[in-house]
């Protein structure tokens, strides 16, 4: 399982229907994400990255390809499959950081798991263990405005990793942040991914962020014009370097 | 997600909301509230009727012209008091046969007067409407035969003219002629805003010559058994119809007279619940609109559900759940102030008031309902809302 890949597009588009155009977002797009991997996804403003990171999330389906989510084709799941499929493998970052207000970080951690039918209690003590582990197990109950931005990303970074994903996708994820509190929030995310062994797969503008990355994948007009993995024996040194951690199984 | 939980995520969907919440509550509540207060008014009126109709005496024929029917006009009446005794003679027994001859007039004592009603009857009366007199003596045949002016007052009245004087033996002048006060009835209290110890009577002879009349409104008969009432009823109805023809007349019991008043206050109770209902509609047109607009607020919320698991249905019950917690708690809010309402018209004012278990159970389900009606167009607008579209929302 750890070699099986956690996230498989072969030739993905998905074109837009704005008022009767088409737009095509993305334009045949074929990669892999591995176990553990550690990816950072440049390219220009409309080049299609949120896009891509919405497919591999399992939040949108292809217009044309094949997608694979921890084992399972997309295009053969329900919607209520898929979401559970979200639930279990992926968790999200997002650059305007989504936390529900008037809600305590705790909680806001622990969403996820209430939609795994997790009882109450385990739940809050899950997502407090998890505030721990972003450094905020001192703002348990503190609501979003009471946080400051670097905070309130930590805390959608725990709610993120609460539900113990395969995957982490992270759109912009210092986008909002100043650099020092960004640098901070990197390093946590790339402390985690070496941590627990979730893959990481972050959309950046920042060509010092990128090259962190231990891959990196460009794109330009909705289509993959470079990928760092494709080079010869660079896939091998990624499998080696993530030992096996149980893949998507729980 | 587990029911528990979605119904602590609406609770909680609305306490953020408070003022917002309440406002909303409040069209429900209002709808609650008067359907719940208009059916105890409806339901207490119609049980004080009945009361009073089956008080009137047992085995009751009232002898009216034209039908008994919701909606027809009382017709004018051509009875005489050879009709009387004719139906006596059906009867079997004149002392069985009452009638009356009613008119609005002024009585006066002295410098006191009061606006009554004076009725002609026989001394058969308190035999026939079990009406019983507290003091002095109540019309004799030879009274009514002669058209002697005396008279007999209920008890307001008595009190009205004589407040400090005992009425019995005293002078009281009605309508411009002087009438001798021979006895006082027992007082029988209100009804439905009505004194009925308003009235005087007086012998129907002597009220015939007082309003000018050989005319009675109606004839009452206290059937001797019950079984046959409606027999009698029917022989009575074709002796006056031979005497009358082209005149139809109407024998009707108790139990008729029941179920036309039941009738019309059922139609009445039911007028006013539709009403009240309307109201309760508006409300839950109140409430769609403003989960259309907490949708459309939280959207942001329902793609971050969506994407860390939440399937279309589980946006859609909190959604619903919202909305059914919504006008529930007003509902209740509503069935509290109905009845509170019903309570305080009961003490307060002489209207009737008689809370229903089935209104309290309709009322909460019909809220309910208004809630999942109302409630499920905005739950599956929210459900189907695409995680990406919803998650980029402002
Ligand atoms: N819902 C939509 N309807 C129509 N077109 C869309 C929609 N979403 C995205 N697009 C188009 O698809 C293309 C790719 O958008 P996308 O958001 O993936 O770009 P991006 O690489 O994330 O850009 P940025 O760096 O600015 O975030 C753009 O041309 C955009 O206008
Ligand atoms: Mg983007």
């Amino acid at each position: 399982m750890s070699r099986a890949p956690a996230i498989e597009a072969v030739d993905v588009s998905r074109t837009y229907q704005l008022d009767g155009v088409s737009v095509p977002a993305l334009r045949g797009v074929s990669l892999t994400v591995g176990a553990g991997d550690y990816v950072a996804l440049i390219g220009p403003s409309g080049s299609g990255k949120s896009t891509l990171m919405h497919l591999l999330g399992g939040l949108d389906r292809p217009t044309a390809g094949r997608l694979v989510i921890g084992g399972r084709e997309v295009g053969t799941l329900s919607p209520p499959e898929l979401a559970r499929l979200r639930n279990e493998t992926i968790g999200f970052v997002f650059q305007a950081f989504h936390l529900l207000p008037r809600t305590s970080a705790v909680d806001n951690v622990a969403l996820p798991l209430v939609y795994r039918g997790v009882g109450a209690r385990q739940r809050r003590e899950r997502a407090a263990a998890m505030l721990g582990r972003v450094g905020l197990g001192h703002r348990l109950h503190h609501r979003p405005n009471q946080l400051s931005g670097g905070e309130q990303q930590r805390v959608a970074i725990a709610r993120a990793l609460v539900t113990d994903p395969t995957v982490l996708l992270a759109d912009e994820p210092t986008g909002n942040l100043d650099s020092t509190t960004g640098a901070a929030v990197l390093e946590l995310l790339e402390r985690l991914n070496t941590e627990s062994g979730v893959a990481l797969v972050m959309v950046t503008h920042d060509a010092e962020v990128a090259a962190r990355a231990r891959r990196r994948i460009a794109m330009r007009d909705g289509v993959v014009v470079a990928d760092s993995a494709a080079l010869p024996g660079e896939a091998s040194v990624l499998g080696e370097a993530r030992p096996a951690d149980g893949g998507g199984g729980r | 997600m587990r029911l528990a939980e979605a119904w602590r995520v609406a609770w909680d969907a609305l306490r953020a909301n408070r003022m917002r919440s309440a406002l909303t509550m409040l069209g429900v509540v209002i709808g609650v509230a008067s359907v719940v207060l208009l059916v105890a008014i409806g339901t207490g009126t119609k049980q004080r009727v009945e009361q009073q109709v089956e008080g009137l005496g047992s085995n009751l024929l009232l002898v009216v012209p034209g039908r008994l029917d919701v909606g027809s006009a009382p017709a004018v009446s051509p009875l005489t008091l050879q009709d009387v005794d004719a139906v006596g003679r059906v009867v079997g027994d004149p002392s069985r046969v009452a009638v009356t001859v009613a008119s609005g007039a002024t009585v006066r004592a002295g410098n006191r007067e009061d606006f009554t009603t004076v009725q002609g009857v026989l001394e058969t009366t308190p035999t026939v409407f079990a009406r019983e007199l507290g003091r002095g003596r109540y019309l004799t045949g030879s009274d009514v035969d002669t058209g002697r002016r005396v008279a007999v007052l209920g008890d307001s009245v008595a009190r009205s003219l004589f407040p400090d004087r005992e009425a019995v033996g005293q002078q009281i002048n009605v309508a411009g002629v002087r009438f001798r006060v021979i006895g006082v009835f027992v007082p029988l209290g209100q009804s439905l805003g009505v004194d009925r110890d308003d009235e005087v009577h007086i012998p129907v002879t002597a009220a015939q010559r007082l309003y000018g009349t050989q005319r009675v409104d109606a004839i009452a008969v206290k059937a001797p058994d019950r079984e046959r009432i409606d027999e009698l009823g029917e022989r009575i109805v074709a002796e006056l119809n031979g005497r009358h023809p082209g005149t139809e007349f109407s024998a009707v019991t108790q139990e008729q007279i029941l179920g036309v008043l039941g009738d019309i206050l059922g139609i009445l109770t039911g007028v006013l619940a539709a009403i009240a209902g309307i109201s309760l509609l508006v409300g839950g047109v109140g409430v769609s609109n403003i989960m259309l607009v907490s949708v459309r607020e939280r959207t942001r919320e329902i793609g971050l559900r969506k994407a860390v698991g939440a399937r279309p249905r589980d946006i859609g019950v909190q959604f619903l759940l919202e909305a059914v917690l919504l006008t529930s708690v007003g509902g209740l809010t509503g069935m509290a102030l109905g009845v509170g309402g019903a309570l305080l018209v009961a003490a307060l004012s002489p209207i009737p008031a008689a809370v229903t278990w089935w209104s309290l159970a309709l009322a909460f389900g019909v809220s309910a309902a208004v809630g999942i009606v109302f409630g499920v167009v905005p739950a599956q607008r929210a459900g189907r809302l695409d995680p990406v579209v919803a998650l980029r929302a402002e």
